[in-house]
């Protein structure tokens, strides 16, 4: 109780005051090799020093993690985060805009619905995944996405770069939108990327109305300009070998920057990608044929891709138990993936795949000070987050779920009701 | 200790029932005034036989019994598929033991899980597969999961080499009523009864909530509502008595042949249930409404065996413990519906401190070939809450408790001499994330080894889509 005022009274201070030093635990940077008996010396959101003989100021709070481990704040890749509260409850989702007539929403800005007060963040971040890429999800071309941290009072304050990428899909879940053929997405795909070009150098013919008819809305064109002038990533969902090597063709016509999302058989064109050097952002926990576009689904998809130079990072998919993000880690490790490699893949891999590796991924001078202590190994199940700072504030270890858990540790009925 | 024994003594009730034989051949023409025969009460009889095994000792692992006992460097026995001595070191061997080394390896019961919809919801998961929910009407206590399982579901191999050596099918959540389960063992098959447990007890799907009234109140009948499913139950359960009155009027009089009453394929597992042959396992989230059905339980003389999913057990998990009720849980599922918003992490935990019985299930092919996994998480957010829960206790969570909810911890379940020999070799901890189940025996058949690739079961899907792509 006492810890969890200490805590708020904590936030209620300016952030400025603040001057945090972790001490004693073993440190993995990503930086370098681990230090053990390491200092991260936090102060006004930053991280100023890192190593093992950092002088500790006298105004610091001093938090002992002798034994235990220390690292970034785990990055996932993948979520509605903040967009969706009960997943069944339609009106509680914001992460897909209905578009019946070109299944394009590339100018959906998902951010503009972030709901920081959402129950889903704190079940979150106090599993110690400090940050996100929330995505838009749907259509053939579904929006952008935006990378934020897990806690904040004000949308704004949350998101850190947006957008940083166009999503989209490509395969299966975009079969609609082609006509029921791959060959038809991909004709989408192109005529709409194309239009976005000529959008993009014909404006002013367009305000007058001296352009041909474009296939998709004003609106959604000016947001692919920047995907097909090479300034912004397509983050685009597919699984089927041949599918990815179709992604890669398009991107090769139009100049894409690329990101793969799923990528179930990437593995099987790890050499393409790490030779085009696009990242794959995939989840681990996926063997079986689930559908036809990924009978090639195995568990070391991760390792194998790493083993031919891809850079790789992980992600949950998942909104409710993004919270898992550090078992999908642990699996990677389990199927084959090192396990320094796997730590990367939740922290410092992510933050530079979305473009915000100079401040985020690694605990260095001058970055973000996103940290959890753990109480062992952090991809071990029965290790828990201890600690968790977010832009150097200590986060309060508490959640919709521990309060109910907290409610019902007694069934006295003249107790347990008039709990907090 | 109590608890136990009248749970053994439940146990041998339902274990035994579907054993309840035909009088008479059903092919004897039964003429007035003689004794007609009971309708066959297995008319898909099991044909699962172990596969021949040479004596085997695993020899030198940390045994986790899941029945109290931790033995360092114990030995294991295992003959003619059923555990002969499990304890310390022991040289008291048949002939032609093969002996294992697994020093510095773990061994665990085969894992149980509870509810699975393998082979009824297969990989790969296209509409032609869907074969899980018989969503035509919200009684369909009438059909039987094994009549949709498809045995080459990719994912019982997958399942087998996470360790899972019996499962329990069952029907979709989309009825009131959703049909009868059915416990198998994890093995490769052509048949659906070459997977059949012997002597499992058959299960009824019922499921409470969201599902059913969405499912047909979206449609614009009945059940649209929760007090609109419990009339549903209500009334099925009255006929059923009705039903079950009938029929053992019949016996008292002799069963005679002129009077057979017309038999009905739903009413007629609905009487099982009233009888105690068939074990209820209902599909519950909400506190609330698990306490109305242990009401209706009582109300019409049944017993529900197992509240599945029951993400609000913790609220109420003294009655769970009242009524001898297990939960059949996730670890950490939530929130991808409205009844599933009041979720905890320390679900299980709480459910297992209250005294009742506590188990992790997956209704998930993914989860299933994990449930070690699961575990683990389920007992860190127990301890992290301040309780006291051995590796053992937890470990009963996806072994002995799953056994007795399916009706079988005589059988199966625990690391215990007498018992099949359902044995699972893991490269370390059980509980720990970087734990892989090296070698699987079922009967004491060594029916999955990592180390040896032919020895890893594939289903004919695989074959010529999957396993050509080599890395």
């Amino acid at each position: 109780m006492t810890r969890t005022l200490l805590a708020w009274m904590l936030l209620a201070a300016p952030a400025a005051a603040q001057t945090i030093a972790i001490e004693g635990g073993t440190v993995y940077t990503m930086e370098g090799p681990p230090i053990e008996g390491g200092t991260v010396l936090v102060r006004n959101g930053r991280i100023v020093a890192v190593g093992r003989n950092v002088p500790v100021p006298a105004d610091a709070q001093r938090i002992d993690a002798r034994g235990k481990i220390v690292t970034p704040g785990l990055f996932e890749s993948s979520t509605h985060l903040g967009l969706s509260e009960v997943e069944q409850v339609d009106e509680t989702n914001d992460f897909r805009m209905t578009d019946p007539q070109d299944q394009v929403t590339a100018a959906l800005r998902v951010w503009d619905a972030l709901n920081p007060q959402s129950i889903v963040l704190p079940v979150t971040r106090i599993a110690g995944v400090t940050t996100a890429v929330v995505r838009p999800a749907g259509n053939l071309i579904a929006g952008q996405g935006a990378v934020i941290d897990l806690w904040g009072d004000r949308a704004e304050e949350l998101v850190v770069r947006a957008p940083v990428a166009m999503f989209a899909h490509f395969g299966e879940a975009a079969d609609a939108a082609g006509g029921g053929s791959r060959a038809g997405e991909l004709l989408r795909l192109r005529e709409i990327l194309e239009d976005a070009r000529v959008y993009a150098r014909r404006r002013a013919a367009f305000e007058r109305g001296a352009t041909r008819d474009f296939a998709t809305s004003r609106l959604d064109l000016e947001a692919l300009v920047p995907v097909v002038e090479g300034r912004l990533p397509l983050a685009i969902e597919a699984h089927r070998a041949a599918d990815i090597r179709a992604v890669l063709r398009l991107a090769d016509e139009f100049g894409l920057r690329l990101i793969l999302l799923g990528g179930t058989e990437a593995w099987q064109v790890a050499d393409e990608l790490a030779r085009r050097r696009v990242p794959v952002v995939l989840k681990v926990l996926q063997n079986l044929p689930a559908t036809f576009e990924q009978l090639g689904a195995r568990y070391d998809n991760a390792a194998l891709l790493r083993r031919a130079g891809v850079t790789v990072a992980l992600t949950t998919n998942d909104t409710h138990n993004a919270r898992n993000l550090r078992q999908e880690a642990g699996n990677a490790v389990t199927y084959g993936l090192p396990w320094e490699e796997a730590l990367r893949a939740i922290t410092r891999a992510p933050a530079d795949i979305w473009g915000v590796g100079d401040r985020y991924g690694s605990l260095a001078p001058g970055k973000v000070a996103n940290v959890v202590v753990w109480s062992g190994d952090p991809l071990e199940l029965l290790t828990r987050a201890e600690l968790v700072l977010i832009r150097g504030q200590i986060v309060p270890l508490r959640s919709r779920q521990t309060e109910l858990r907290d409610r019902y540790r007694t069934l006295d009925p003249n107790a347990r009701p008039y709990r907090p | 200790m109590l608890r136990r024994s009248l749970a053994l003594a439940a146990l041998a009730l339902v274990a035994c029932a579907p054993a309840r034989p035909a009088a008479r051949p059903a092919g004897n023409p039964a003429s007035a005034g003689a004794a007609a025969p009971l309708p066959n009460p297995d008319p898909y009889p099991s044909t699962y036989r172990p596969r021949p095994a040479p004596p085997t000792l695993l020899r030198g692992g940390t045994i986790l019994t899941a029945a109290g006992r931790v033995i360092p460097e114990g030995d294991l026995l295992m003959v003619d598929g059923k555990i002969a001595y499990v304890g310390s070191r022991t040289d008291n061997l048949p002939p032609n033991t093969q002996i294992v080394d697994v020093r510095g390896k773990y061994v665990t019961p085969g894992l149980i899980d509870t509810h699975s919809h393998l082979g009824v919801y297969p990989s790969p998961g296209v509409a032609a597969h869907s074969d899980g929910n018989e969503a035509t009407d919200p009684n369909t206590a009438e059909v039987w999961a094994e009549h949709s399982v498809w045995p080459q579901d990719p994912g019982f191999a997958a399942a087998l080499a996470g360790g899972v050596t019996t499962l329990q099918i069952l029907p979709g959540s989309a009825n009131l009523f959703g049909g009868r389960s059915v416990v198998l063992k994890n093995v490769p098959a052509r048949t659906v009864q070459e997977m059949k447990f012997p002597g499992a007890p058959y299960g009824l799907k019922m499921a409470c909530g969201e599902n059913p009234k969405r499912v047909y109140g979206s449609r614009g009948r009945a059940p649209s509502t929760r007090m609109g499913n419990f009339a549903g139950y209500r009334t099925a359960w009255i006929r059923a008595q009705e039903y079950k009155r009938r029929w053992e009027e019949w016996e008292r009089q002799g069963r005679p042949a002129d009077r057979i009453p017309s038999r009905d394929l739903e009413l007629e597992t609905l009487a099982g249930v009233l009888r105690g042959d068939i074990l209820v396992h209902n599909h519950c989230y909400r506190a609330d409404e698990m306490a109305f059905v242990l009401d209706m339980a009582r109300e019409f003389g049944y017993k529900v065996r197992s509240f599945h999913h029951a993400v609000e057990a913790y609220k109420i998990r003294d009655l769970l413990a009242r009524d001898s009720v297990s939960g059949s849980m996730w670890a950490d599922w939530w929130g991808f519906k409205m009844e599933a918003l009041d979720a905890t992490n320390a679900n299980i935990a709480l459910v297992h401190s209250a005294g009742a019985r506590a188990i992790v299930h997956s209704d998930d092919p993914g989860g299933i070939q994990r449930l070690n996994q699961e575990a683990a998480k389920a007992l860190a957010a127990g301890r992290e809450m301040g309780l006291t829960i051995s590796d053992d206790e937890a470990l009963r969570w996806i072994t002995a408790n799953p056994a007795w909810a399916l009706g079988i911890l005589d059988k199966t379940g625990t690391l215990e001499v007498g018992k099949m020999a359902d044995v699972v070799v893991w490269s370390r901890h059980p509980f720990s994330v970087y734990a892989l189940a090296e070698k699987v025996y079922v009967d004491g058949a060594l029916l999955y080894d990592r180390a040896d690739p032919s020895r890893q079961p594939r289903s004919d899907f695989e074959v010529g889509t999957r396993d050509w792509r080599k890395p």
